[in-house]
């Protein structure tokens, strides 16, 4: 590496500040009532449910019913569904098809005193009622109007299908089989619908889903319902009028309730101690290791605020991912094992200088003989961190897609423990961070301070300046 | 250098049989008094409620047991933060606890002492199947990193006989998890995802404490090719004691403020997160220099004994 120069200091220095700032404020707009999020702050962190309270639930197909894998997808949308009409949008909802299991966690409505999970978890699992009806009206209290001409049970199957069009282009469809029932009183329906511009409706309880018009007559059975339909929005609505036939009702196998009083006390003391838990780092780091110590106090700050904006979602290309108890003891390992590199560093720069070394060529031998351990110890660190995070991801995250094969020979399906995950999450970030913070950047810090004459005196680097 | 070298490898009779010892203790005292495993794990039923005033536990057992149909566990207890006293109220539930269930067993509790203001604080219930699997994942992917850590070990330090260090570092690893073990099951904590989240910690961590030693006789073997292991070690050792004595200060008083905070605050869920590991980082401290190294010199010098046997 080349000598750092005087001013990579403040550039590293203002660099790792701007950074901080923009992920504690994030960045904002107002226009109006319009706020725009550019940068998400640490105020847009999504908690999990163990702070913030909520509900973890289950489902599994009542009395032991073999679901297949489109059936489960249905009812997941059907899920899905619920949830949005419940005004439940901050929700993760996912299938485990080893287990045919459907798991739901959202957490506690903010400011919704009365919110009743238990009644909104009831009303998840029940089974869904699909009805095609003739136009689409509502009445004033939003239950649909028109009569009903099929119901969830004349459907056989919907499934997506990809159509050419006469341009040679393709487009994407439902296509509809009905049961022999349904079809004959299809066909009398249509064919007096046909032609008059009018709109079948199809509903899933009291949502209306899609309103197709009735172009022609169908007398076989077989519907087509067009529209502009993309590869996934036809799934979407072939999943969803599947699970208005579905041959099992939900039931809650597991399930957990978290008041918000107990979660946000447990938020307030991991805060709390956080916070004297690094004023007391940063005393004892500066004591021992003096500039190098001191310069290790703002690395940590670094770090801690990488891995927080990788949790709320400042980085771009990463999702944000939510925040737990155990995800907080992840980040107080990171910041213990930043705080140890920092520590072997600081002894090897004094064990140089001691040796009679100067002090250019003790900082650069120090860190160097350093590396060696920082790196397989935050190594071992990351292995232990994606194997948490593929042992204990949703299914279709990239680590959990590695495992799932070791897992499926022990017979053990995609069963997730979010909390788990967080831990290895926020493990995985924080040592990545201990490379580019504790080493790269620390580095470059204390050896660009180091061409400053007032920092030229050996006592600064923890070595007696007569030895 | 003019640091004191100490004897580490010479005492490791004393070292493996303090270990053993107490070790041994861990597995006798939790085979007599049993361990709590938590409803994660082996599956059932726990409703915590809040409430105000005063109820008699066995009143709210008998209404309870009257609509479940089955027999139920009380627990009374106090929030710390002492606003409010709580009931918890466990049972294992063939069938689990549908929400319908909870919603009718709240209701009855709601009726019965309207003037308690009961409110489910929280609630968990999980079928015995998931339970158990949930247990078998967490086997399979602790032994997974296991493997994983002996081989990346073995090769990152093939110079000083990886594969023995690898093992040496997995077994001063057991060693540290045995007695966060021993501190969940002295103290009386649940075995939940805490002790699982904690598990995890301890194995990074106690590696972590093991490689910046193996480092450190990485680097002397190559200052010092022809000295004995016994040597190596002691001089590698005595060299990384200031790092390991300061690192371990951090760490463990990062979790002692954790826990005093947490105590104050009366979350119990925390408490039983940094306790255990305070017990396993200073374990792991210890046996980084106590255990995993000189167990390295004893097995290579047994080695050694045998190929020069091998060769008369």
């Amino acid at each position: 590496m080349k000598r750092a120069k005087k001013i990579t200091f403040f550039i590293v220095f203002a660099l790792i500040a701007a950074f901080a700032a923009s992920v504690v404020f994030g960045f904002t707009s107002q226009y109006g009532d319009i706020e725009s999020v550019y940068i998400k702050g640490v105020n847009d962190i999504r908690l999990g449910i163990d702070i913030q309270g909520g509900v973890d639930v289950t489902f599994e197909p009542a009395d032991g019913v073999d679901a297949t894998d489109e059936q489960l997808d249905a009812a997941l949308e059907v899920v899905k569904l619920r949830l949005a009409s419940l005004n439940i949008n901050d929700s993760e909802v996912y299938c485990d098809d080893q287990n045919d299991r459907i798991i739901v966690r959202f957490p506690w409505q903010a400011g919704e005193e009365n919110f009743d999970p238990e009644a909104a978890v009831k009303e998840l699992g029940e089974t869904a009622v699909l009805t095609f009806r003739a136009g689409s009206e509502k009445n004033e209290d939003g239950t649909p109007s028109g009569d009903i001409v099929l119901q969830g049970n004349d459907v056989k199957k919907a499934e997506p299908l990809r159509q050419p069009n006469d341009d040679g282009t393709f487009s994407y469809v439902v296509s509809l089989e009905l049961s022999d029932s349904g079809a004959e009183y299809f066909s009398q329906i249509t064919s007096a619908m046909a032609g008059t511009g009018e709109a079948i409706s199809i509903w899933m309880d009291d949502n209306m889903i899609s309103a197709p018009t009735v172009n022609e007559a169908i007398t076989d059975g077989k519907a087509v319902i067009t529209g502009s339909f993309d590869a996934e929005s036809a799934k979407s609505l072939a999943d969803k009028i599947n699970s208005g036939a579905l041959p099992f009702k939900l039931e809650t196998s597991s399930f957990k309730t978290i008041s918000p009083t107990l979660g946000s006390g447990a938020l307030k003391a991991m805060l709390i101690s956080a916070l004297i838990a690094f004023a007391f780092i940063a005393v004892y780091m500066t004591v021992l290791y003096r500039l190098p110590g001191f310069i290790s106090v703002i690395t940590i700050i670094g770090q801690i605020a990488a891995t927080l904006a990788a949790v709320s979602g400042w980085f771009g290309f990463m999702a944000s991912s939510t925040l737990t108890i155990p995800g907080i003891a992840g980040i107080i390992l990171t910041v213990g094992m930043g705080v140890d590199a920092n520590i072997i560093t600081g002894e090897r720069i004094k064990e140089e200088i001691r040796s009679g070394k100067s002090l250019d060529s003790a900082l650069r031998s120090g860190y160097k003989r350093a590396f060696s351990s920082i790196l397989d110890g935050n190594v071992t660190s990351i292995i232990v961190a994606i194997i948490l995070m593929a042992a204990f991801g949703t299914p279709d995250s990239f680590f959990a897609k590695i495992l799932n094969g070791l897992f499926s020979l022990f017979g053990i399906g995609a069963t997730t423990e979010g909390v788990i995950y967080s831990f290895g999450f926020t493990l995985l970030v924080g040592s990545l961070m201990n490379f580019v913070m504790g080493v790269f950047a620390a580095r470059l810090m204390v050896t660009s301070l180091s061409r400053f004459k007032a920092f030229k005196n050996k006592k600064l680097y923890g070595g007696g300046s007569n030895e | 250098m003019n640091k004191k070298i100490y004897d580490f490898s010479g005492k490791k009779k004393i070292w493996f049989g303090l270990s053993l010892a107490l070790i041994a203790l861990i597995i006798a005292f939790s085979v007599i008094r049993g361990v709590e495993i938590a409803i994660e794990f082996k599956g059932g039923t726990i409703i915590t409620y809040s409430y105000e005033g005063d109820v008699k536990s066995s009143d709210v057992q008998s209404d309870i047991e009257a609509l479940l149909e089955t027999p139920v566990t009380i627990q009374q207890g106090e929030n710390l933060s002492g606003d409010s006293k709580t009931f918890s109220i466990s049972f294992s539930y063939d069938q689990g606890l549908s929400s319908e269930k909870q919603n009718s067993l709240t209701s009855l509790m709601q009726e019965k002492y309207p003037d308690s203001n009961f409110e489910v604080l929280d609630s968990n219930d999980v079928n015995p199947t998931s339970g158990r699997e949930f247990f078998l994942k967490c086997v399979v992917a602790a032994i997974l990193a296991a493997v994983l850590i002996i081989l990346y070990i073995a090769w990152r330090f093939k110079k000083i006989s990886g594969w023995s260090a690898g093992v040496c570092a997995v077994i001063a690893l057991i060693h540290n998890l045995v007695f966060v073990f021993g501190t969940f099951a002295v103290i009386g904590f649940e075995i939940n995802s805490n002790f699982i989240a904690v598990i995890l910690t301890i194995l990074g961590y106690s590696v972590n404490d093991t490689i910046v030693v193996y480092d450190r006789i990485r680097e002397n073997k190559k200052i010092m090719p022809k000295a004995s292991f016994t040597e190596l070690v002691n001089v590698s050792t005595s060299q990384s004691l200031t790092r390991s004595i300061r690192t371990s200060i951090t760490t463990v008083s990062t979790m002692i403020i954790v826990s005093v905070v947490a105590y104050i605050y009366g979350v119990e869920s925390i408490l039983s997160f940094s306790v255990p590991m305070i017990v396993g980082m200073i374990a792991g401290t210890y046996a980084s220099l106590c255990i995993a190294s000189p167990l390295w010199v004893w097995w290579n010098e047994r080695k050694n004994a045998k190929t020069v046997k091998s060769k008369k």
